[in-house]
């Protein structure tokens, strides 16, 4: 029964049905099953499968944005419960998101965002055109784990640098990893100014970060 | 007769425009300046002044549309009427704004200097298929502050013809407009003969921002064509039907035409844009998708029927070298545009997204767009009978080569293609080193840039261009301006 359920939620993932993953989340709740065992043994697999096929070319951004969507409608659910049962999914780590100051594209990066926060992490997205100190202060109160910044133009890219230099300037570069993405950035780019990970898409960015906090730990 | 492509029904361009504006309505246009949104309030429109959103009723935007010219001249430097914007004249210019350059020696993707950029400027001044020249590069060794009017800079020192060009900040559009009257003779014989004109982008959706609300009005208020690029980006940034993506392309031009109206009624302004759709499998904007040709094609058709000119990003590749996948899309595209009848096409030369222009490659694309022009001329009736006269003396032998029309029309006839085009036979091909496009391609390229002539201008202005360039470069930081 308990199975079954499981792979019913995975499957919700997988179809990108909202409505659908919440009305598990919720009838898991009646039964009695854990929240998090509804996450990591049932939602969780099919935001996997989903992110897989994506990999290997098999599945598309609307399908990946939609898995996004209902795991994020399920996981609401169930945090809800969580905090009524005075219990809380311990998240990976947190993550402030933005793109960066005088760039205004947000599709890339709230797929990013969408991703790392199905993918376990706390993400505290700022939106577009946010100004290097706002990122910075952000990750300082939230304590962050990791700054990830988009740039779509050329002409913005250049100031994901200042972002690394803001925080040597408060101390907290070792404390803080820095991950830039969007379409003009490179790898090149990325060791140039000093960035400790980038990926080229948003299934990247989640492994990216998972092992910026192995490094982190280290 | 010019062949026609006519992608949309007659049922439904109406129903585009009339869905355009019901958006113009709700959910509006989000309009970031204030003094638009003061403009448009003025003119009947209703503001919510803290959401930034104007609903623009039909019947205000439908008079401020009234005013728009039907069609107007792009000058060169020498005072000659050269672009026709307007009906279904088509014109080509390279690619605007490119980063990097493919490097023909390396084969690699580099950023773009000053060297390259000038290269790219010769080549489109030498080729006949250029109507126009773009500002192709952004120079990466130029301070950012300049990079936009430093590329209208090169151009006028190394080319007459007229320019399709924009600012990247309100100041500079100033300044680029001044760089232009230098050799126009003042600002009022450059409205009379604009030499140039701009391009201003609206963000998808459905939004003017404060720099491209400002430029509207800058340029309305100064008489300078302005060209809006509406980018719908179909499955992202606008609906994914591509129908869906022509009604935001419409408003967006709507809206974006009717703040540049309100601000100065008959000045000249363009019906463009550079849609895209998203590749669902890479979140990339493939310039070179049918896809992308067909909203092309569509909103032509929906400006052509306001009798507005017309303009669109083609002939471009998402390829990274120079090989079929750049050939296919970009004569593909070229020659859906032609068909369409959009009198300014820009992106020859571009690789990669518009992000790399390869110089080879703008010559090779001179040739799908002398294919292009060649297939706008038509079905031509030369002869009356169109071939019973010419069977006399034939006697069933193929002796065409002999008759004194043949040598009289085959130029008419035939578009002569440049050597970068392989006609000859297996041998001769053998014997001239079995080369590839890319490779003739090199080779003309350098025949083309030991031949070309620098324009003769007059050396009064060009040290006022120079001196006002250099000026400007000072503020940036920048001591002296690059050798070149």
């Amino acid at each position: 029964m308990t199975e079954q359920m499981y792979s019913a939620m995975a499957q919700s993932i997988i179809d990108g049905e909202s409505e659908e993953a919440e009305k598990l989340a919720n009838q898991s709740i009646e039964l009695g099953i854990d929240p998090l065992d509804a996450i990591n043994q049932g939602f969780v697999l099919g935001v996997d499968h989903v992110g897989n096929l994506f990999s290997c070319g098999d599945a598309f951004l609307p399908e990946l944005v939609m898995a996004g969507e209902a795991m994020k409608a399920a996981v609401s659910v169930l945090e809800t419960e969580m905090t009524k049962q005075g219990t809380e999914r311990k998240m990976l780590g947190s993550i402030v998101l933005g793109t960066i100051e005088g760039d205004i594209h947000d599709i890339g990066k709230t797929l990013v965002g969408t991703m790392l926060s199905v993918g376990g992490f706390k993400v505290f997205d700022l939106g577009v055109d946010v100004p290097i100190l706002t990122l910075v202060e952000k990750a300082r109160t939230e304590t962050a784990d990791i700054i990830a910044v988009s740039a779509l133009l050329t002409t913005t890219m250049v100031k994901q640098r200042d972002v690394i230099e803001a925080l040597d300037d408060i101390g907290l570069r070792s404390a803080i990893k820095v991950m830039v993405g969007g379409a003009p950035v490179t790898r090149d780019w990325a060791e140039e100014i000093g960035a400790d990970g980038y990926s080229e898409d948003a299934v990247g960015a989640v492994a990216v970060a998972k092992e910026l906090l192995v490094a982190k730990a280290l | 007769m010019q062949p026609q492509l006519r992608i949309l029904s007659s049922a439904l361009v109406p129903q585009i425009i009339d869905e355009a504006f019901q958006l113009l309505v709700n959910p509006g246009i989000k309009v970031q300046l204030k003094e638009a949104r003061t403009s448009l309030a003025d003119a009947g429109a209703r503001v919510e002044e803290e959401r930034e959103v104007v609903q623009i009723p039909e019947e205000v935007a439908r008079k401020a549309l009234e005013t728009v010219p039907h069609e107007f001249f792009l000058y060169n430097q020498d005072g000659d009427p050269s672009v026709h914007y307007g009906g279904d004249t088509v014109h080509f210019d390279p690619g605007s704004s490119g980063v990097n350059v493919l490097d023909a020696e390396t084969m690699q993707h580099r950023p773009a200097t000053t060297h390259d950029l000038v290269k790219v400027i010769k080549t489109a001044d030498s080729l006949w298929q250029y109507d126009a020249q773009s500002t192709a590069l952004v120079c990466s060794e130029i301070p950012k502050e300049i990079g936009d009017l430093y590329r209208l800079y090169l151009v006028l020192l190394f080319s007459k013809k007229p320019v399709v060009t924009g600012a990247f900040s309100t100041k500079n559009t100033g300044a680029m407009i001044d760089m232009l009257a230098i050799f126009a003779g003042g600002r009022d014989a450059l409205v009379q003969k604009p030499t140039a004109v701009f391009d201003v982008c609206p963000s998808p959706p459905l939004i003017w921002s404060q720099f491209g609300s400002q430029s509207l009005i800058d340029l309305a208020r100064a008489g300078i064509p302005a060209q809006i690029v509406s980018m719908p980006l179909a499955g992202a940034a606008a609906p994914v039907t591509l129908l869906g993506s022509v009604v935001q392309h419409t408003a967006e031009c709507i809206s974006g035409m009717t703040i540049h109206q309100l601000a100065k009624p008959g000045s000249p302004i363009v019906w463009g844009g550079a849609p895209a759709i998203m590749d669902m499998r890479h979140g990339t904007t493939p310039m070179g998708a049918i896809e992308t040709a067909m909203i092309d094609a569509a909103y032509a058709q929906v400006g052509k029927t306001f009798g507005f000119p017309t303009h669109s990003y083609m002939c471009a590749s998402d390829a990274k070298v120079v090989d079929y996948q750049a050939g296919m899309e970009s004569s593909t595209t070229a020659m859906i545009g032609a068909l369409a009848g959009i009198n300014m096409i820009s992106g020859a030369g571009m690789l990669d997204f518009l992000a790399c222009m390869s110089t080879e490659k703008l010559l090779i694309d001179a040739e799908a767009i002398g294919m292009a022009k060649r297939m706008l001329k038509g079905m031509q009736v030369h002869t009356d009978p169109l071939a019973a006269d010419m069977y006399e003396g034939i006697n069933f032998k193929g002796e065409f080569l002999k008759q004194r029309i043949t040598r009289q029309l085959f130029k008419e006839e035939q578009y002569l293609p440049s050597a970068v085009i392989d006609r000859g036979s297996i041998r001769t091909w053998q014997q001239m080193g079995a080369t590839d496009t890319f490779a003739r391609a090199k080779t003309q390229l350098q025949d083309l840039l030991n031949t070309y002539q620098p324009p003769e201008l007059p050396l009064k202005q060009v040290a006022e261009l120079q001196n006002m360039v250099s000026g400007l470069a000072k503020e940036a930081g920048m001591d002296q301006l690059p050798e070149f």
